[in-house]
C-alpha cells in the first residue's frame, strides 16, 4: 500500500491537471445530511455508507461520493456553465471483501454545460484519459441513454415503460419485467376477493383498488411484440470498438427509430473525441457497460480498469447525470458530466511502497 | 486456559439447550441465585459456561471471546459479515425453529409476491412522497434479500420488538420478522408473501474460528465434540 502522503501528493498533481484545464477547485464537507442521499440511492446506500445520528442535525453520513454535494453546491450558486475539481476522502463500508478500502482518496472533475453535450462528454473523457495516460489501464465506454431511448420508444403502455425505466440499473429485474410484459413468463392467475381481515395501515383502500385496476388493465394489454424484444436484445448485446459500435447502432436505428437521436449524440461524441486525438478503433464500447454499477448515470459512461485484473475496482470512472441535476435542482436542471480517479489505486498499480 | 461455551441466558432456548447437552452426557446448570448469570458444567473438565443474551453470542464468537456458542442461524447471518471466515456451523440442534419472513397487511389483495411489493412501493412513494417502510431488526438480511430480488423504493425502519404492531400503528407498511407458527402475524392481520421466506432459522451449535486455543484446550475441545456431535 502507498502511504497517505504519497497518495495526497498524487491527488494534488491530478487536481492541478484539472485546474489547468479550467476547473475551479472546491472543498466540501465530509459530513453530509443523510436525507438527500437516502432519497436518491434508497436503502442500498445504508449498506455502503457510514450513517450516524446527530442529536441536532438528524441522520448524517460520511460522504460516500462527491457528486451529490458538488451538484447541490452548483445548483445553489445559480451559475450555469462551470467546471469543478476536488479531492478528499470518501467512505464506503465493505461487508464482503476486507481487502477493499473503506476510506480512500478521490480526485474528481465535474462539468456543467448546457451548450454542447457531445463536446462536454469528449472534453471530460479526454481529460481523464490524459491524466491516466502513463498508467497501464484499459478504457471502457458505454451509454445508458441508448437503452433509455429504446424503452421510451417501446410500443406498450405508459405504466410498463415506467416500470422498465425504473429498473434500467437492475439488469436482472429489467429482464424479468421484459419477459413478463412480452408474455414469455405466463401471467399469474390472481384472486382479488376481499379477505376476512380489517383494513390496517397507511396504504389506503383506494390505493389497493387502483392497483387492482392497473393489474386488470395490464392483463388486458397486448404483449410487447417479439420483434421489439429482439431489437432490445440486439441493442444490449452491442460490444465493439467505438467506431464499429456506432456503425452497428446506426444500422439498428433503422429498425429501432426511437434510438436514432441517442445514436446521433453518441456518434457526435465519437467525432468530438476523435478530433481530440482519441483512437476510436481502440476504444471499447458496450451498451450494457455501467448499467449495474453506476446508478444515476443516464448518458455517456466511462471507466478505466486495470488490465487483466477483473477483481480490481475501477481506477477511474464517470458519466453523465442530467436527471440528477433535475432531481436536486428542484425546478432548475443543467446537463452535467463528471468522474473520479482513485490515486491510491494508481500508486498501488505502479508498485510504489 | 479453558474452553468457553456461550449459551442463551434465559427462557426456553436456555432450557432446551440444557436438555440437548444433558442428552449427550454433559450437564449444564445455572449456579447461585435465580438472578445471577453464572453456570457450571458437569461431565467434562475444562469447559466454562458463559451465559449471554442470544443476540450477543454471534459477536462474542466472531471476536474470539468464546469458543463455542448456541444461538439462532438468523442472528449469526444478520450480525456476522463473511461468517465462513470466523465461524463454523457444527450442528443444528432441532429446536428454536423460526422463519424470517416478509409480511404485508392481509387486505393487500393486490400484493402476493416481491414483484407486487416492488410495484406497490413505487406507487406508494409517488402517492405519499416517501418510501414504503419495512419494520425489522434484521436490517442486513432484509436489505440483501430485497436487493437480490429487485425491490426498490422501500426503507427500513428499525424495530426491536412488537414489530407486528407497527403496521396498525402506521409507523410501517410492511414487516420482516421471525415467526414460528404465524399466529402473531394472523392476529395482527398480516400475511406472508408467497416468496417472502428470507431465512429458515434454528438453534445451532457454532464454533468460533478465531478464539485462541493452546494444546490443552484443543484436547478438551476434541473430547467435548466427540461426546456431543453425532
Amino acid at each position: 500500500m502507498a502511504d497517505r502522503a504519497q497518495i495526497m501528493a498524487r491527488a494534488q498533481s491530478l487536481r492541478a491537471g484539472f485546474q489547468a484545464a479550467g476547473a475551479l477547485a472546491v472543498d466540501l464537507p465530509i459530513l453530509q445530511p443523510a436525507g438527500t442521499l437516502l432519497d436518491l440511492y434508497g436503502e442500498d446506500i445504508r449498506a455502503r455508507a457510514y450513517v450516524t445520528q446527530d442529536p441536532l442535525r438528524g441522520e448524517q453520513m460520511l460522504r460516500p461520493d462527491f457528486t451529490v454535494p458538488v451538484v447541490q453546491m452548483h445548483m445553489q450558486s445559480g451559475a450555469s456553465s462551470a467546471r469543478y475539481t476536488y479531492m478528499g476522502e470518501v467512505f464506503r463500508k465493505q461487508e464482503d471483501d476486507p481487502s477493499r478500502a473503506s476510506e480512500y482518496i478521490q480526485v474528481g472533475f465535474e462539468l456543467f454545460d448546457r451548450d454542447n453535450i457531445p463536446r462536454a462528454d469528449a472534453e471530460t473523457f479526454v481529460l481523464f484519459a490524459q491524466a491516466l495516460r502513463d498508467a497501464n489501464l484499459q478504457a471502457q465506454t458505454g451509454d445508458i441513454g441508448l437503452l433509455m431511448a429504446a424503452v421510451r420508444g417501446l410500443q406498450t403502455t405508459d405504466r410498463r415503460r415506467a416500470a422498465l425505466m425504473r429498473h434500467i440499473w437492475r439488469p436482472r429485474k429489467f429482464r424479468a419485467l421484459l419477459d413478463r410484459f412480452s408474455g414469455r413468463t405466463p401471467a399469474r392467475v390472481r384472486d382479488f376477493s376481499a379477505p376476512a381481515a380489517p383494513h390496517i395501515g397507511l396504504r389506503g383502500p383506494d390505493e389497493i383498488a387502483q392497483r387492482i385496476e392497473w393489474l386488470a388493465q395490464d392483463a388486458a394489454a397486448a404483449p410487447i411484440c417479439a420483434t421489439d424484444l429482439a431489437l432490445i436484445e440486439r441493442l444490449l448485446s452491442i460490444s465493439a470498438p467505438y467506431d464499429q459500435a456506432m456503425r452497428q447502432l446506426g444500422d439498428l436505428a433503422k429498425d429501432l427509430p426511437a434510438i436514432a437521436a441517442a445514436v446521433e449524440l453518441a456518434t457526435a461524441r465519437g467525432q468530438a473525441m476523435q478530433a481530440q486525438g482519441v483512437d476510436l478503433t481502440q476504444l471499447p464500447f458496450a451498451t450494457s457497460f455501467g448499467r449495474s454499477t453506476m446508478e444515476y448515470y443516464d448518458g455517456f459512461v466511462f471507466g478505466f480498469a486495470v488490465m487483466d485484473q477483473a477483481d480490481w475496482p475501477l481506477v477511474a470512472s464517470g458519466g453523465r447525470y442530467d436527471a440528477l441535476t433535475r432531481h436536486l435542482g428542484q425546478t432548475r436542471d443543467i446537463p452535467a458530466i463528471g468522474g473520479v480517479i482513485r490515486p491510491g489505486l494508481l500508486l498501488e498499480l505502479e508498485g510504489a511502497v | 486456559m479453558s474452553i468457553k461455551l456461550g449459551i442463551p441466558s434465559k427462557g426456553r432456548l436456555m432450557e432446551k439447550t440444557f436438555d440437548w447437552f444433558a442428552a449427550r452426557g454433559i450437564g449444564l446448570r445455572r449456579t447461585g441465585s435465580d438472578r445471577e448469570y453464572a453456570g457450571a458444567v458437569d461431565g467434562i473438565d475444562g469447559v466454562d459456561l458463559v451465559l449471554l443474551s442470544a443476540g450477543e453470542i454471534p459477536r462474542e464468537m466472531a471476536a474470539g471471546r468464546i469458543h463455542l456458542g448456541v444461538t439462532g442461524t438468523d442472528l449469526v447471518h444478520e450480525k456476522i459479515a463473511r461468517r465462513d471466515a470466523v465461524i463454523k456451523t457444527l450442528c443444528p440442534m432441532g429446536f428454536g425453529h423460526a422463519d424470517l419472513i416478509l409480511a404485508v397487511p392481509t387486505v393487500w389483495v393486490d400484493v402476493d409476491t416481491l414483484d407486487d411489493l416492488d410495484a406497490a412501493a413505487a406507487a406508494f412513494r409517488a402517492r405519499h412522497g416517501f418510501r414504503l417502510r419495512i419494520a425489522t431488526k434484521y436490517h442486513r438480511l432484509v436489505r440483501e434479500y430485497l436487493r437480490d430480488n429487485g425491490v426498490a423504493d422501500y426503507q427500513i425502519i428499525d424495530s426491536q420488538g412488537a414489530t407486528e404492531g407497527t403496521v396498525k400503528n402506521e409507523t410501517a407498511e410492511a414487516i420482516a420478522d421471525i415467526t414460528s407458527t404465524g399466529d402473531t402475524l394472523r392476529a395482527n392481520h398480516l400475511k406472508i408473501l408467497d416468496d417472502g421466506l428470507i431465512l429458515k432459522s434454528e438453534a445451532t451449535l457454532f464454533q468460533s474460528l478465531t478464539a485462541p486455543m493452546d494444546d490443552a484446550d484443543r484436547a478438551i475441545m476434541a473430547q467435548l465434540l466427540a461426546k456431543i456431535l453425532p
